[in-house]
């Protein structure tokens, strides 16, 4: 029996916040638990990058535009060029079309606004499903 | 009586919402997000944003008082201000912020510091209505949970 985010029986996404801004960090690590997700947060994409090349992965990476030490752009290049294919989604309040669209470039699956909300995780829970 | 004091709440939450203070949507996202292990999520939230964007403000301050403004920083430091007030539903801030920022584009250091000026009248304006709305809900729990049927 599959719960709503189950990959298979016990398992469960988890998904890993790269977030500079300590309250939407908060807020989206509240909002994912409520939809099952195991969830890791870190501050800017260097960490994230650090976290993979230490060997963990993580089924979704919910990834900011603008960050300091490294920003979404390249930490999201970095993990493609390691041959990292798990889903990113680019998560960003600014940015011209073309500055969201640079990032997407950069190895994106999708980008949406932030905060996230409850329709956008329902969203990106309908999209997980096809890809695992 | 404890019917009164929850209409009460909600009235004062109704008000924040008509006069602009607060987005519906986003607040009542976080709202939703309040259970029995965490019932004061939005007072945690909320009391996070105002303990950090201290220090943006301060930042922004400082950084209106050089000459020339460095309206790149300036751009930088509000769209992460802008950022944090969104997230916890801030319309008039979020308000502010846009304006700001659109005075940073086109380089008008006059209106920048203007906005700021505005934006910090906000900001402490809405401070104080969060902490009485807070205050009052805290009173309202308690004597929910002592009211409820067993």
């Amino acid at each position: 029996m599959m719960s709503k985010n189950n990959l298979a029986l016990g398992q469960k996404f988890s998904v890993l916040i790269v977030d500079d801004d300590k309250i939407i960090r908060r807020i989206h690590k509240m909002l994912l638990t409520k939809f099952e997700f195991e969830s890791h947060a870190v501050e800017n994409g260097k960490e994230a990058v650090d976290l993979y090349i230490s060997g963990k992965n993580f089924d979704l990476i919910l990834m900011d535009m603008e960050m300091a030490v490294m920003d979404g752009p390249k930490a999201t290049r970095e993990l493609r060029s390691m041959g990292i294919n798990n889903v990113i989604v680019g998560v960003t309040s600014r940015g011209s079309t073309s500055e969201k669209q640079a990032f997407t470039e950069a190895g994106l699956d999708y980008c949406v606004e932030k905060p996230l909300s409850s329709e956008t995780i329902t969203s990106l829970l309908k999209e997980l499903a096809k890809k695992y | 009586m404890e019917r009164n004091l929850h209409r009460q709440l909600a009235n004062m939450k109704k008000s924040l919402f008509d006069q602009g203070y607060l987005d519906h949507e986003q607040f009542t996202q976080l709202e939703e997000l309040q259970d029995e292990a965490n019932p004061n999520f939005v007072e945690e939230v909320v009391t996070l944003y105002y303990r950090d964007s201290a220090r943006l403000i301060q930042n922004i301050e400082q950084a209106l008082e050089k000459n020339p403004l460095d309206f790149a920083k300036l751009d930088n430091y509000m769209h992460q201000f802008k950022g944090s007030s969104c997230s916890i539903g801030a319309r008039k801030l979020k308000n502010e912020c846009t304006q700001f920022i659109e005075y940073c584009k086109t380089g008008n250091g006059e209106g920048c510091k203007r906005t700021f000026q505005q934006l910090k009248k906000e900001y402490s304006s809405l401070k104080k209505k969060l902490e009485h709305y807070f205050q009052f809900a805290r009173q309202v729990g308690p004597l929910e949970k002592a009211c409820r049927p067993k």
